[in-house]
C-alpha cells in the first residue's frame, strides 16, 4: 500500500514542517506586536495628555478668555468659536451635501457628467487640507471679501466636509432596499416624491450618521482656518458673522507654540476638552445610527 | 420536536480489494448543528469511489474531513477516525499540513492561483521544499493531467486566461505534482460544460490507475460512468447526514438495497 | 354649473365631451404644476452636486492665479533649482528643495513606521485574530485616525522628543524625526484598513487552494493572500504617501520653521504645509510676494498629491478588474 509510496515521496521533499510552523507563530507574534504598538500609542498618548493637562482643567478654564498669563488664559472664546463653526458648518454643509447625494444616487443619468462629478468626488476627498485653506483665502476671503472672519471659515471648512458628506449619505441611500422605492412608485408617486417621502426617510439615520461624524472632522481642523486668517489670539467672542475668530484647535496650537510649560499645560487641557467633545460626537453619532435602525423596519 | 433521522444503514459491502482509507464512525459538527452522524466505510485503494446524494446530505463535509479542511472552520468539530494505512488521520499527534500534502482535493469550482500556469503547478513544489527538478515535475504533472500539449508554449501566461476546463485540469496538475496517495475531488465538473466534463471524467478514470480517487457528484450519470464504488448519503429532517447504501456501482444502481438509494436514483427524492 | 353633474346626466354628447375634457385638463393642471416644482427641486439638486466641480475649479483657479502672478516675479528655474527657501529675509532666495526635501524626509519616515506596522496589522487582523478579538480591535486602531493632527503635534513636541533625547542627545528640540514617527503611527489605520479591504476581497477559495497543497497559515498569506492584492495594497500605500505629504500640524508643531535643506532627521527644517501656515500666522497683506508665495508653494503640494492620488487610483482599478 502507501507506506512505501509515502516513504519515496517523503525523501523527494524536505517539508520541514516545524520550521514553518515556528515561522508561522513568529509571524503571528510579529502582527500582534504591530497591533499592540498602535494601540499602546493611543493610550500613551491620552494619558501623556490627560496627565499633563487635568489639573489646568477647572470652569474657570472654560469661561475665560485666553490671557498672557497661563494661570488666567482659558477657552472661552475658542469654545464659542467652535460651535459657531460647527453650526454654521452644519446648516450650509448639510442640505448642500444631501442634495447632492441624492442627485447623483437617485437622479442622475448615466453619462459623462455625473462620470465627472464621481471622480471629482473622490479627488477632493483626498485633496490635503491646508489647499482648502488657501481656497477659501483666494476665494472666501479675498474674492468674496469676507475677510477672515467666521462666514469665511465656516464657508472653507463646508467645502471640506461637503465630500464626506455627499459619500456617506450616498452609501446611506444605496442602502435603502429597492423594494422601498418600487412600493412608492407602485402607489402613483413620482420619483421625487418616492424619494422624499419614502426614501430619505429611510437612509436618514445614515445620513444623520455620516453628517455628525463630518462635523466631528471639521472640529478637529486647524490648518485650513488658520490659512484664512484664523486669529490665534482672540481675546473676545465673535458677534457677527463677519468677525474674526478662534477655535479650539488654533488655541491649542498658539499655546503650544509658547515656550512657558505653564502654557503647554493649558494646550493639554484644551485637549482633553477638545477630546472629550469628540468623543461625545461620536458616540452619539453611533448612538443614533444604533437607534434610529431599530425604528425604521422594513 | 420531530426528528426522524433514517435507520442506520445496513447495507454497506467491504469492498474485498486493498483499502485506502478506512473511515470509522465519523461525525462532524458545524458549531451545534450536527452535519453527518456516524459514517463508517471503506474506501479502496486506486479505484474511484463517488459519493452521491441529494443536495445538503452532508457530502462535501465527509469529503473535506479527509484532508482535515474543517481545521480551517472555526466552528467545526471532527469526532472519529479516518485510517490511512496505520495512520489516523485524526490521533493529535497528526498534522494536518502534512496530511493535505499526501491527500490533495480538486474543488467545484477551478480555483487556479494569479499567478502564471507554471507557478500555479510549482506552488505546491515549492512550499513543500520539493528537492528535484521543478521544471520537470511541472511538465511530468502537466502530462499526467493531459494538459500539457495544450500550454507547453505558454507556461509564463497567467493561468486565469486558461477556459474553465483547462482550469480545472491545472488544478489537478497542481495536486498531482506532489504525488499524494489519494485524490479528492468536490463536484470537480459541475462549473464546466459538457465538452470539459467528458475530458476530465476520462482523465480521472486514467488518473485512477495511480492514485484513489474520492469524488463528490450530484450527477448520477456521471457517478455510474466512472466511479467503482458508490456510497449513498441522505440526510433525515434533523439535517444530519448518514450514510445509506455503500457498494459496488453496479450493484448500487442496478440492484439498490434500501427502498431511499432506490428513490433517489429513479428521481423521487432529491 | 354642469361640473356637479355626472357624464350621464348631461344631456348631449357634446356636454360629456365637455365634462370629460374638463377634469382631464384639470388633473393636467395639477400634474402640471407639480412637474414645475419638482423641476425646479431637481434644477437645485443638481447644482448641489455641481458644486464639487466648483471646488474643484475653485481649487485650481485660486492656485493658478496667484502662482502665475509669482512666477511673473521669481524664475521657474530658480523655484526649481535654488537650494534656498528664504522669501521672507532680505536676500531672497526661491528654491523649493529645502521645502520638498523636508516634507520627502518626514513622509519617507513616517511611511517606514505607517507601512510595515499598517499591513502587518491588516494582515493580523484579517487572517490571524480570531473574530471576537478583530471586532473590538478595529474600531480602537480607528481612534488612532480620527485625532485631531494638533494632537498628535502636541505629543511629538512635548513627549516624543524629550523621550528621544534621553538616547539620542544630539536630538534637536524641533525634528523630523519625532514628527515622521509620529505622523507613521497616525496613518497606519489608513494603510491597515485599505490592505484589509484588499485582502478580504481575495475569494476564500483560493485560500482553501493552497492548504489542500499542504501550505501551512504563513505561506497562505503570504505567497497566495498577498500576491493576490498586491495592486489594492500598493494604491493603500499611494494614499498614506499622499496623506503623509499633505499633513500640516504635526509638522508645523513639531518640526520647526526654518527652511533648511538637510537629509538630517535631528535637526529642525520646514515643510511646504509648515511653510505655508508660518506666513498665514503672520500678517502679510494681499499681492505682496511673500502671499503669493503659499500659493506657489500649494500648488507644488497639489501637485503631487494630485499625481500620488491619480497613481493610487489606476492600481485600484487594476486590483478591482480581477475582484469584481
Amino acid at each position: 500500500m502507501s507506506a512505501e509510496r509515502i516513504a519515496t515521496t517523503d525523501r523527494e521533499f524536505e517539508p520541514r514542517l516545524s520550521l514553518r510552523k515556528r515561522l508561522g507563530m513568529l509571524f503571528g507574534l510579529l502582527s500582534a506586536v504591530a497591533i499592540a504598538i498602535g494601540l499602546v500609542t493611543l493610550e500613551v498618548l491620552i494619558a501623556d495628555v490627560i496627565h499633563d493637562g487635568w489639573r489646568a482643567l477647572s470652569w474657570d478654564f472654560l469661561t475665560s478668555y485666553p490671557s498672557r498669563r497661563p494661570e488666567q488664559a482659558g477657552i472661552r472664546s475658542a469654545l464659542v468659536g467652535t460651535f459657531y463653526i460647527l453650526i454654521l458648518v452644519g446648516l450650509i454643509a448639510f442640505p448642500l451635501g444631501v442634495a447632492a447625494a441624492i442627485y447623483l444616487e437617485e437622479f442622475a443619468p448615466k453619462n459623462r457628467l455625473t462620470a465627472t462629478i464621481e471622480i471629482n468626488l473622490s479627488n477632493l476627498a483626498a485633496v490635503p487640507s491646508i489647499v482648502y485653506g488657501l481656497l477659501g483665502l483666494g476665494v472666501f476671503v479675498r474674492t468674496f471679501m469676507l475677510g477672515r472672519s467666521l462666514l469665511a471659515g465656516a464657508l472653507t471648512l463646508s467645502l471640506l466636509v461637503l465630500p464626506i458628506i455627499i459619500i456617506a449619505s450616498r452609501e446611506a441611500l444605496r442602502a435603502v432596499p429597492p423594494s422601498i422605492r418600487e412600493a412608492g412608485l407602485a402607489l402613483g408617486a413620482s420619483h421625487w416624491q418616492t424619494v422624499r417621502l419614502f426614501v430619505l426617510p429611510a437612509a436618514l439615520p445614515g445620513i444623520l450618521t455620516g453628517t455628525i461624524l463630518a462635523l466631528a472632522r471639521a472640529i478637529g481642523e486647524t490648518a485650513p482656518l488658520i490659512t484664512i486668517g484664523a486669529l490665534t489670539y482672540v481675546a473676545f467672542t465673535p458677534k457677527s458673522l463677519f468677525d474674526p475668530f478662534t477655535v479650539l484647535p488654533i488655541q491649542i496650537f498658539n499655546w503650544i507654540s509658547r515656550p512657558q510649560p505653564a502654557f503647554h499645560e493649558r494646550a493639554a487641557a484644551g485637549i482633553i476638552v477638545l477630546l472629550a467633545v469628540l468623543l461625545l460626537f461620536n458616540g452619539l453619532a453611533i448612538f443614533l445610527r444604533a437607534r434610529l435602525q431599530r425604528r425604521i423596519r422594513f | 420536536m420531530t426528528i426522524t433521522s433514517p435507520t442506520p444503514a445496513r447495507y454497506i459491502v467491504q469492498p474485498a480489494e486493498p483499502a485506502a482509507l478506512r473511515i470509522e464512525r465519523l461525525n462532524v459538527w458545524y458549531g451545534k448543528h450536527q452535519a453527518i452522524r456516524d459514517v463508517s466505510f471503506t474506501i479502496p485503494a486506486r479505484r474511484i469511489t463517488a459519493i452521491i446524494g441529494p443536495s445538503g446530505c452532508g457530502k462535501s463535509t465527509l469529503l473535506r474531513a479527509i484532508n482535515r479542511m474543517h481545521d480551517l472552520t472555526r466552528d467545526a468539530r471532527v469526532e472519529g477516525s479516518i485510517y490511512w494505512g496505520e495512520i489516523d488521520l485524526y490521533a493529535p499527534t497528526t498534522d494536518p499540513v502534512w496530511v493535505r500534502r499526501h491527500i490533495g482535493m480538486i474543488f467545484q469550482k477551478p480555483n487556479p492561483f494569479p499567478k502564471s500556469i507554471f507557478e500555479n503547478v510549482a506552488f505546491g513544489l515549492r512550499v513543500n521544499g520539493y528537492r528535484g527538478d521543478i521544471a520537470a515535475r511541472v511538465e511530468e504533472a502537466l502530462r499526467k493531467a493531459a494538459l500539457w500539449d495544450e500550454v507547453k508554449d505558454k507556461l509564463q501566461q497567467n493561468a486565469l486566461a486558461l477556459s474553465g476546463g483547462q482550469q480545472q485540469r491545472l488544478c489537478i496538475a497542481r495536486a498531482i505534482a506532489l504525488e499524494p496517495d489519494i485524490l479528492l475531488m468536490d463536484e470537480p465538473c459541475s462549473a464546466l460544460d459538457p465538452v470539459a466534463t467528458m475530458r476530465i471524467e476520462d482523465l480521472m478514470i486514467e488518473l485512477a490507475h495511480t492514485y484513489t480517487i474520492v469524488i463528490v457528484t450530484h450527477n448520477m450519470q456521471q457517478a455510474s460512468r466512472v466511479s467503482h464504488y458508490t456510497a449513498f448519503l441522505l440526510a433525515g429532517e434533523d439535517r444530519t447526514g448518514e450514510l445509506i447504501e455503500y457498494a459496488p456501482t453496479r450493484e448500487l444502481f442496478l440492484r439498490p438495497r434500501d427502498r431511499r438509494t432506490e428513490d433517489y436514483i429513479t428521481g423521487r427524492i432529491g | 354649473m354642469t361640473s356637479e353633474s355626472t357624464p350621464a346626466q348631461l344631456a348631449t354628447s357634446i356636454d360629456r365631451r365637455e365634462w370629460v375634457e374638463r377634469v382631464l385638463t384639470g388633473t393636467q393642471r395639477i400634474d402640471r404644476i407639480r412637474r414645475v416644482r419638482e423641476r425646479t427641486i431637481l434644477t437645485f439638486l443638481f447644482l448641489a452636486a455641481l458644486i464639487s466641480i466648483a471646488t474643484t475649479i475653485g481649487i485650481i483657479y485660486t492656485l493658478g492665479i496667484e502662482t502665475v502672478r509669482f512666477f511673473q516675479r521669481v524664475s521657474i528655474v530658480d523655484f526649481l533649482t535654488d537650494t534656498q527657501w528664504t522669501p521672507l529675509f532680505t536676500e531672497k532666495h526661491f528654491g523649493i528643495w529645502p521645502l520638498l526635501t523636508a516634507t520627502i524626509l518626514v513622509s519617507v519616515i513616517a511611511m517606514l513606521i505607517a507601512l510595515p506596522i499598517g499591513l502587518l496589522s491588516a494582515i493580523g487582523l484579517a487572517e490571524y485574530a480570531p473574530d471576537r478579538v478583530a471586532r473590538v480591535v478595529k474600531p480602537v486602531l480607528e481612534i488612532l485616525a480620527g485625532v485631531p493632527t494638533v494632537v498628535y503635534g502636541y505629543f511629538a513636541l512635548l513627549f516624543v522628543t524629550p523621550l528621544l533625547q534621553r538616547f539620542i542627545p544630539q536630538l534637536e528640540v524641533f525634528n523630523a524625526l519625532s514628527a515622521g514617527l509620529v505622523m507613521g503611527i497616525m496613518i497606519v489605520p489608513l494603510v491597515a484598513s485599505l490592505s484589509e479591504d484588499a485582502m478580504r476581497a481575495v475569494p476564500q477559495s483560493l485560500r482553501e487552494g493552497a492548504y489542500a497543497l499542504g501550505a501551512t497559515k504563513l505561506e497562505v498569506v503570504w505567497r497566495v493572500v498577498v500576491p493576490s492584492s498586491l495592486s489594492g495594497i500598493v494604491a493603500a500605500f499611494i494614499l498614506a504617501v499622499s496623506r503623509a505629504v499633505g499633513e500640516t500640524m504635526i509638522v508645523a508643531i513639531a518640526m520647526g520653521q526654518v527652511p533648511r535643506l538637510t537629509l538630517n532627521p535631528l535637526v529642525a527644517m520646514e515643510t511646504m504645509t509648515a511653510y505655508i501656515v508660518q506666513v498665514s500666522l503672520g500678517d502679510t497683506p494681499h499681492g505682496t510676494l511673500e502671499y503669493q508665495t503659499i500659493f506657489a508653494v500649494g500648488t507644488t503640494l497639489f501637485v503631487i498629491t494630485m499625481a500620488l492620488n491619480l497613481l493610487s487610483y489606476r492600481f485600484l482599478k487594476r486590483f478591482r478588474e480581477v475582484y469584481e
